[in-house]
């Protein structure tokens, strides 16, 4: 592309298309012509038809575009990232969180601090979680690094609240132990893909 | 006929008067409140949307709770406000619509059945005042209600509600012209002023509603009703888009309400008269007179919402173009025709 077609202010001249919206009328008789027939038309009445059929359709069809917020809501896409859910382990109910700390460490906006330690089987278990959901920003970074789909987003957006700081606990994310069955896997932001397994290569030393 | 009444039954004295005029602004302030919450709703249906749902059952209460918001809230005056004129407006706006309604007929004459105490064997008469010169006591009422706009927008030292009141004066004025000469060749037609005597000459069913002799006028009049209402292709006054909120941009609380409620009475008072002059009034099909008549008050304030949600509104300047240009002359032409017609 040359310079000459940026200097060109004559936009309209190039490619453009124009709508054929007819010529507008020039003489006297033209316009009145044009008054006569478009009053004449009825178009005005197609207008008012149009309303009437969607408010019949609105009253005896059932047919609303209303969400009545509070009482109803709109489904959320699942890549939607709203307040972090802890997930439990299906089989066993146990967390899924292994303590690895890396959702501490990718957490760009450090508002996730977490303690562990070694349990009596020598396995890590988490003492202290919180995060801080005035500080989050809800990047997602958390949920894409967990290798165990431990932390992910939830579906619950209604974040308002009186102070600035507002911390979540580890068990407040947990899912409750009595819900285990109404736990939904999570295939949202930084969930495995459908097709994970096809996407897997051998590594060299399997050879 | 006059003196058998007169020795039959009891005239309605002046107390009877004094109680229909209570009951018609008690009736038609009742009325302005629900078209409200009609319009919301009328409105919302035809946007596909719910409207007024959670004051009472399907928001019928919210004209209660309204009330109550208008009626409770601070009456705020301007601090450079003309504060007697910026006072008075709303008052001359409800007051002259509601003094126009005196004059209309809603109902045909009845007589109170006799097991009513105190008003049993009453006759009652088809208007609070059945003037011989009713219509153009209507028209001029409606035309005098101008002053509430125009002192309300002029008073409030507010630049919106200045371009509101010159719209006013423009607006008003302009198809004041044409009300009153579509509705000339009816008048002609029948030869009185009487809303009484419109009704009798159409007596005797459909076919003889003024509506067939006189399309154009019928026409012309609804055109130029809703302009003098200030409804929607031609609410100017008032139009959010452009001018905030008009005349009314400085009123709050039960001043702003007294505008609602005159502009509410106004569209009840034209909805009377397009039904009386042009559909037959209320002596269509014998008793059930006055059930009809409300069909059609109804049916005219149905299309006033109507239009609202389904056209867009005018520019001033087409406004004043479709007036002076269009509507006046084919009213002048609709009333040499009609003479014409007469004549020959």
């Amino acid at each position: 592309m040359s310079l000459e077609q940026f200097k060109n202010r004559n936009v309209g001249v190039q490619s453009y298309k124009t709508l054929d919206v007819g010529t507008p009328p020039k003489t006297g008789m033209e316009k009145f012509t044009q008054v006569v027939k478009r009053s004449v038309k009825g178009e005005l009445f197609v207008g008012l038809g149009v309303v009437m059929k969607r408010m019949l359709e609105a009253l005896f069809k059932n047919d609303m575009h209303t969400v009545k917020y509070p009482f109803e809501k709109m489904p959320i896409s699942p890549r939607y990232r709203a307040i972090h859910e802890m997930l439990r382990l299906l089989e066993s109910g146990n967390y899924r969180c292994i303590g690895c700390g890396l959702c501490e460490k990718i957490c760009i906006s450090n508002c996730i601090s977490m303690e562990t330690r070694y349990d009596e089987n020598q396995r890590k278990e988490v003492s202290e979680y919180t995060i801080n959901f005035g500080r989050c920003i809800f990047c997602g970074y958390c949920a894409e690094v967990c290798p165990e789909l431990a932390i992910v987003h939830g579906q619950r957006y209604e974040t308002a609240s009186e102070q600035r700081a507002g911390f979540s606990l580890f068990e407040d994310m947990l899912t409750p132990i009595d819900q285990l069955n109404l736990q939904q896997e999570f295939d949202g932001f930084g969930a495995v893909s459908p097709n994970a397994d096809d996407n897997i290569k051998q590594t060299p030393l399997a050879y | 006929m006059e003196t058998t009444l007169i020795e039959n039954l009891p005239e309605v004295g002046a107390v009877g008067v004094i109680i229909k005029a209570v009951l018609i602004l008690a009736v038609i302030s009742a009325i302005a409140g629900f078209g409200t919450f009609i319009e919301r709703k009328v409105l919302a249906f035809m946007q596909r949307r719910l409207g007024p749902m959670h004051v009472g059952p399907y928001g019928l209460l919210q004209i209660a709770a309204d009330g109550i918001k208008l009626f409770t809230k601070e009456d705020i005056i301007p601090q450079n406000a003309n504060k007697f004129i910026f006072m008075v407006a709303p008052v001359i706006t409800a007051a002259t619509a509601f003094i126009a309604l005196s004059s209309v007929p809603v109902f045909p004459d009845f007589t109170i059945p006799s097991w009513i105490p105190l008003l049993g064997d009453t006759f009652v008469p088809s208007i609070a005042s059945d003037l011989n010169i009713g219509i153009l006591f209507v028209l001029g009422m409606m035309a005098a209600g101008l002053y509430g706009p125009l002192l309300a927008g002029m008073s409030q030292a507010n630049k919106w509600g200045i371009i509101g009141a010159a719209r006013t004066a423009v607006q008003f004025l302009s198809y004041e012209v044409v009300t009153g000469l579509s509705i000339l060749a009816p008048i002609m037609l029948v030869g009185s002023l009487s809303f009484v005597e419109f009704n009798n000459y159409q007596a005797g069913g459909i076919s003889n509603w003024l509506i067939w002799q006189q399309p154009l006028a019928f026409v012309l009049f609804l055109i130029a009703g809703f302009a003098e209402t200030n409804r929607t292709p031609f609410d100017l006054l008032e139009h959010e888009a452009e001018v905030v909120s008009g005349y009314a941009t400085e009123y709050s609380g039960m001043r702003w309400g007294m505008f609602f409620i005159g502009e509410y009475a106004n569209m009840i008072t034209v909805s009377v008269i397009a039904s009386v002059v042009f559909l037959g009034g209320y002596d269509v099909v014998g008793v059930y007179g006055w059930l009809f008549i409300i069909a059609k008050i109804a049916f005219f304030f149905f299309l006033m919402l109507w239009v609202r949600a389904a056209w867009p509104h005018v520019r001033p300047d087409q406004l004043m173009w479709l007036c002076w240009k269009v509507l006046m002359p084919l009213a002048v032409v609709n009333v040499l025709i009609t003479a014409i017609v007469m004549m020959v």
